[in-house]
């Protein structure tokens, strides 16, 4: 297939029929409204569903719905709509329901900037439900990736049976570069997880499998399942005891935490000679690629490292990082956010410092080469 | 080559459709391409701008600096996005609605929405004059491969007005 011009949004959508996405609902917010758009005209060609409801809020609702009853589900939103799924995310958390979230990151707090890119969901991603839940975010720098991690949300929200936020941003997500998808049989799918037993052998929905994941039923499909956010034992029905309670949240982090190994993905370039690093993700990371290119040019020993998992966290390769460098700069679109994940990692193996960026624009590869040089300066 | 374009105006006026088929030409003849724009929250009227940077390695930083080219359908756009330009560059600029040249030694005016409104019909067509007018004078992509772009990109219907328009964009600069 030769390459064509496709915008980092429409890529996702594609993703997300390649990996058999058969149900979106959602409602368009900027910078994501693409998304709802490209679903839309592909989703019928495939025999799936687009609905467009009434708010955020019953997106999520009827995406869970959807998966519950076997198809593969995706919503798309931006900051405030993102803010309003947090109830349902968790929900999907405690009832292990797949289903991938994107986010489309935008200027905020509350509707901030519409049109314009920033990365300031980064905690929001780990913690915007409350109490403690497992989740997977995963962040694409370019239009090709952008296809590739929606493929592997799909899979990881199927395999753990756990939302999967796509953290997506505005640079990406309205860039239009070249790419060329990968042939139907390159890719991979992880198919729904079902029962291995009937109800006649004793099967239970939420019994979990050797993977700690429970092979929960569709509706439909001849078993009982209950479901609720309540914590529940094996059969799905609430249980009021602390043992069920430990064992039922323990599971939910243990099942991600024992994969995290294969979760958690890094890009690292330069590293072979490098004294110092620069540590960014998404859109961002593009523009600190270029700025580690101009420091080497200078004669700098500079390293890049693109964290392309965002949670879980790369806790034993920053840990590594720590060790080998003298300094790491963490350059983000925000306040500042992802830094002290690198910082509690780094455990003051080395200086960390932040580059950081809240103003609409996105950063010139310059004010990241000024930032590696006043660290440089700083440690030596 | 990097060569880098910005396409600016106000919303409505069509600069990142047309900024799309350029970027589209540029692929379909085998070259990395990437586009990128900013606009406010306004459906139309707001500031509206788009860059393209086409090279034959591969482009990672997305935004344009020192754009080699300038395209401003606005006063507005005009004095706001033409200080950057590449000394080299040349900015091109709607003789109607841009009635002050900023201070730059390469400028060329071109008549686009009057053109747009007196040879096809519609301003509407004013973007597609305008990538006529770019193609001529960046010669970055082969006119008929931009001509190809133009008809998978638009809908059906409009192809024979959107190539007039093309063409009428194309002669109206040297």
């Amino acid at each position: 297939m030769s390459a064509r011009l496709m915008q980092g949004n429409e890529a996702v959508a594609e993703g997300a029929i390649a990996a058999g996405v058969r149900f979106f609902g959602g409602y368009p917010i900027t910078p994501s409204t693409e998304i709802a758009e490209m679903m839309a005209k592909l989703l019928p060609k495939v025999g799936g569903t687009f609905i467009q409801m009434e708010d955020e809020i019953a997106s999520m609702g009827v995406i869970l719905g959807a998966s519950l009853a076997g198809k593969k589900v995706l919503t798309a939103s931006s900051g405030p709509g993102i803010s309003l799924k947090q109830e349902l995310i968790g929900y999907a958390s405690a009832t292990e329901i797949p289903a991938v979230i994107v986010n489309v990151q935008r200027v905020g707090p509350s509707t901030g900037q519409p049109t314009a890119p920033s990365q300031g969901d980064v905690m929001q991603a780990r913690w915007g439900t409350h109490g403690d839940h497992s989740i997977i975010a995963i962040s694409p720098w370019s239009v090709r990736e952008a296809f590739d991690l929606t493929i592997k949300s799909v899979n990881y929200a199927e395999r753990f049976r756990v939302p999967v936020i796509l953290l997506m941003d505005e640079i990406v997500g309205h860039l239009r570069e070249n790419v060329e998808l990968p042939a139907e049989n390159e890719i991979e799918i992880y198919p729904r997880r079902a029962p291995k037993i009937s109800r006649a052998e004793g099967y239970e929905p939420y019994a979990p499998d050797e993977d700690l994941v429970p092979n929960i039923a569709n509706f439909g499909e001849g078993y009982h399942v209950h479901v609720t956010g309540l914590i529940h034992d094996e059969t799905g029905f609430p249980v009021g005891s602390p043992k069920v309670t430990e064992d039922s949240i323990r599971r939910m982090h243990e099942k991600i935490e024992r994969a995290a190994d294969e979760i958690i993905e890094v890009q690292q370039e330069f590293m072979d000679d490098a004294e110092f690093a620069v540590v960014a993700f998404g859109g961002t990371a593009r523009t600190a690629y270029e700025a580690v290119l101009n420091a080497r040019a200078k004669g700098l020993k500079v390293g890049f490292v693109r964290l392309i998992t965002i949670w879980p966290f790369a806790d034993k390769i920053i840990a590594q990082l720590a060790k080998k460098v003298r300094g790491i700069l963490v350059a983000e679109l925000n306040y500042g956010q992802l830094v002290g994940e690198v910082q509690r990692a780094a455990n003051g193996a080395c200086l960390v410092k932040l580059c950081r960026k809240y103003d609409m624009t996105i950063f010139e590869p310059e004010e990241i080469l000024a930032s590696i040089e006043n660290l440089v300066a700083e440690v030596k | 080559m990097r060569k880098q374009l910005r396409l600016s105006g106000s919303g409505g006026q069509g600069v990142i459709t047309a900024a799309i088929i350029l970027a589209e030409a540029a692929v379909a003849e085998g070259k990395q391409a990437v586009q990128s724009q900013s606009y406010g929250p306004e459906a139309r009227g707001g500031a509206s701008k788009s860059e393209v940077i086409i090279d034959d390695k591969q482009i990672f930083h997305p935004h344009v600096k020192n754009p080699d080219f300038v395209l401003a359908m606005t006063q507005k756009a005009a004095d706001k996005y033409f200080s950057d330009l590449n000394p080299e560059g040349i900015l091109i600029l709607d003789d109607d609605l841009v009635p002050n040249s900023p201070d730059f030694k390469n400028i060329i005016r071109v008549p686009i929405t009057k053109l747009a409104v007196e040879k096809v019909g519609k301003t509407l067509f004013a973007n597609i004059v305008a990538l006529g007018v770019l193609a001529k004078i960046t010669k970055l992509v082969d006119f008929e491969t931009i001509k190809k772009s133009v008809a998978n990109r638009v809908p059906p219907a409009t192809v024979e007005q959107n190539m007039l328009a093309l063409q009428i964009g194309f002669d109206s600069v040297e």
